[in-house]
């Protein structure tokens, strides 16, 4: 999100005035400090039907199959280059359900503050959440809030958990895969974990990189319509990148994969930051990104269609699905050697030299 | 991509590769003595692509991977029993100690921070004057200028609750000791490129001479690597053995005078003790006396017993490059990423680490 469309956010949703600055362990106890904290505008921000009743959970009328997901949101620090945790935790969950090849209805949210929160902040965080979900077309219908003891926590955890009405062309399971199918990435690699390095305390570096948070239900609903069953299965590389998705579903499945290190989309900025700090962008995490698996013969329109929408304008094919090597994934150097991609054993680390 | 893609180029390195196939007549072993040339070889693909004749061997050049274990364990001790702000490079963090990581230890409660420059670790002293604030100050000669940097910045500042924990690595010694040993037999040297932006060339020039070996100062980008390798199979061809430059647009004969003087005022050179080698003499930067209470040995009273490696790792003769990492034992057994038996599995640079995750293929050919 860019700094003037942020400032415009606030101005719409200004934070009423309080009678306090900071979030502390009574505005978790349930009782009327609680109460204070919610009906400073919690409520009002993210109002609809089921909400207002303020009642402990609610009831939804839902007929068919319908996806069901939950993530939970730690990121440091939670206001980053192109987001924060608000818009992540709306963003994550909505991709999930959208990779079930659902539509993405209502969601729950769910806070854990430490206690020193500033109320300001936490403003700036349920606007965010109530924009994020202006723009997926999701509700909030339920939620929770607690309060930890300073120490406790980082700031703010924050829980989502959403169900949607599959789309009634989604085919989507890791057995239609198969050899053959192209591997399609949406967009641009490893922007939203490389937003986060570039302001870690003791990592921080100037850039302009920021986090492709983004809500990709409306995208990937725009392909299920047009293409239907030519889309196998749809994944979103998230914690642990590409590489580690690729290799889960390939273990999974079975099959192998192939892949064109030189045809994997990637800012400049952002590969120049992955050498600079010795990270590879390929286990680097994303948050605005799909892959999908789909027919061959298809791959090339659903690119096509894909590029046409501003969350997939840099969509391209970056590999296949073979029969060879089942469970292994063989990525092809730009200069043309071959690499088996692993998993990582643990967090990456930047590199000494 | 500027800097970058140059060194990426397909078709250029397809041409060296056949120069590569068109110079060799006869088996040639040859040492890239630094892991971030190792990580670029495993990493590209390289090895795969140069012919058989061709034997590329990784030789002990991750400073991570030959830290002392009992600098690891003291590091540790420091962070747990005294309390201090451990900072240290981002790598440095999964290395086993005798009985933990300061992974482990940080997740005990240490306060280990991971940072880029040594400079942000005298910035957290400073911010922090109620606490002892200790870099882990490991590298080639390569990061030496910077953590010394940081000494003469905190001495100049007044900022006394500053020190490092000092395990400097020197090249040239290692290679002399990498040839010294019966068991090696490598015909050629990449040495490691961003050393020699520091130091110059001239440390080179006797070894190559007393020891008739060609030694090519190269870079990490694939076709630096690639072009590094033509060049020491040219020499090796022509029955030559002269230092040459591959990475001249960075390196220059002198190196960067002003870095060798930061060095030089804050170290001295010492023996130091190289995990899985063995102590070799005068290839390590000590604190100069003078900085006495920058130096974190010297500053807390730490006195760790000598814990000994684990008995099946080899990672001495893999670093020496007498044996490759799949031809170990355990290797991919019970030493993995996850469970490290000894350095070189941890850092990404290490030998064993860089065949784990990139060469699959190489593994298990």
């Amino acid at each position: 999100m860019s700094e003037d469309k942020k400032i415009h956010m606030q101005l719409q949703c200004p934070m009423p005035k309080l009678d306090f600055d900071v979030i502390t362990l009574g505005h978790g106890s349930g009782g009327v400090l609680t109460n204070k904290l919610l009906d400073t505008g919690v409520f009002d921000l993210l109002s609809n039907e089921e909400l207002d009743k303020r009642h402990d959970g609610a009831v939804l009328d839902m007929k068919g199959k319908i996806a069901f997901s939950t993530d939970s949101f730690l990121v440091s620090p939670i206001f980053f280059p192109g987001g924060d945790i608000g818009e992540l935790a709306v963003n994550g969950t909505v991709n999930d359900l959208a990779m079930c090849g659902a539509i993405p209805e209502y969601l729950s949210l769910s806070f854990i503050i430490e206690e020193g929160l500033l109320m300001k902040e936490f403003w700036e965080i349920l606007v965010s959440i109530k924009f994020a979900c202006q723009k997926a077309g999701v509700k909030v219908v339920t939620g929770d809030t607690k309060v930890v003891e300073k120490g406790k926590g980082d700031k703010i955890f924050i829980n989502t958990s959403g169900v949607g009405h599959l789309h009634p062309k989604a085919n989507l399971d890791i057995n239609n895969i198969k050899s053959g199918d192209k591997i399609i990435l949406s967009g641009n690699l490893a922007s939203h974990g490389m937003a986060i390095m570039s302001v870690r305390e003791g990592l921080e570096f100037d850039s302009e990189i920021q986090s492709d948070t983004a809500n990709l239900n409306h995208t990937v609903a725009g392909i299920l319509n047009e293409f239907g069953d030519a889309i196998h299965l749809l994944t979103d590389p998230t914690r642990g990148g590409l590489a580690t998705v690729l290799k889960e579903i390939a273990q999974t499945a079975k099959v192998g994969i192939d892949l064109a290190q030189s045809d994997i989309p990637i800012d400049q900025q952002v590969a120049s930051a992955c050498e600079l700090l010795g990270l590879d962008p390929l286990y680097v995490a994303n948050e605005g990104l799909f892959v999908a698996f789909a027919a061959e013969e298809k791959a090339e329109a659903i690119v096509h269609s894909l590029r046409n929408d501003d969350k997939g304008r840099n969509a391209a094919i970056i590999g296949s699905v073979v029969e060879n090597h089942p469970r292994q994934v063989i990525m092809q150097s730009a200069i043309g050697g071959k690499r088996v991609i692993s998993m990582l054993p643990g967090e990456q680390l930047p590199r000494i030299c | 991509m500027k800097y970058l893609s140059e060194y990426r180029d397909p078709v250029l390195a397809k041409k060296y590769l056949e120069e590569i196939k068109a110079s060799v007549t006869q088996p040639w072993s040859i040492m890239e003595v630094c892991g971030g040339q190792t990580h670029s070889l495993v990493k590209n693909g390289i090895i795969e692509m140069l012919p058989d004749s061709v034997t590329m061997i990784h030789g002990p050049g991750c400073p991570v991977c030959v830290t002392p274990l009992n600098l690891i364990d003291k590091a540790i001790y420091l962070a747990i029993e005294k309390g201090v702000i451990l900072c240290s490079f981002g790598d440095m963090l999964r290395v086993p100690g005798s009985e933990k990581s300061l992974l482990e230890a940080k997740a005990e409660g240490a306060d280990v921070r991971v940072l880029y420059s040594p400079l942000e670790a005298v910035k957290i002293a400073e911010d922090n004057p109620d606490k002892d604030v200790v870099f882990f100050a490991v590298g080639f000669e390569t990061t030496a200028p910077a953590n010394a940097l940081s000494v003469i910045h905190a001495h100049s500042r007044g900022i006394e609750n500053y020190s490092i924990l000092a395990s400097h690595v020197l090249v040239p010694p290692a290679i002399k000791a990498v040839i010294d040993d019966e068991e090696s037999k490598i015909d050629g040297f990449l040495a490691a490129g961003h050393v020699c932006t520091i130091m110059g060339n001239a440390e080179y020039h006797p070894i190559s001479e007393d020891f008739n070996v060609p030694i090519v100062v190269t870079g990490f980008e694939p076709l630096d690597v690639l072009q590094g390798i033509l060049m020491v199979i040219r020499q090796l061809e022509q029955n030559k053995a002269q230092v040459e430059n591959q990475y001249s647009r960075i390196v220059r004969e002198e190196g960067n005078p002003d870095a060798q003087k930061v060095i030089h005022q804050v170290f001295e050179v010492r023996d130091q003790m190289w995990r899985g080698i063995g102590e070799i003499p005068e290839s390590g930067y000590a604190v100069k006396d003078e900085y006495a209470a920058f130096d974190a040995t010297k500053r807390f009273d730490v006195n760790i017993q000598e814990a000994p490696e684990h008995p099946d790792c080899i990672s001495g003769q893999i670093m020496k490059g007498i044996k490759k990492p799949f031809e170990c034992s355990q290797f991919g057994k019970t030493c993995k990423p996850t469970n490290p038996l000894g350095a070189p599995m941890v850092s990404s640079e290490g030998a064993c680490a860089a065949y784990y995750h990139f060469s699959g293929m190489v593994e298990h050919s």
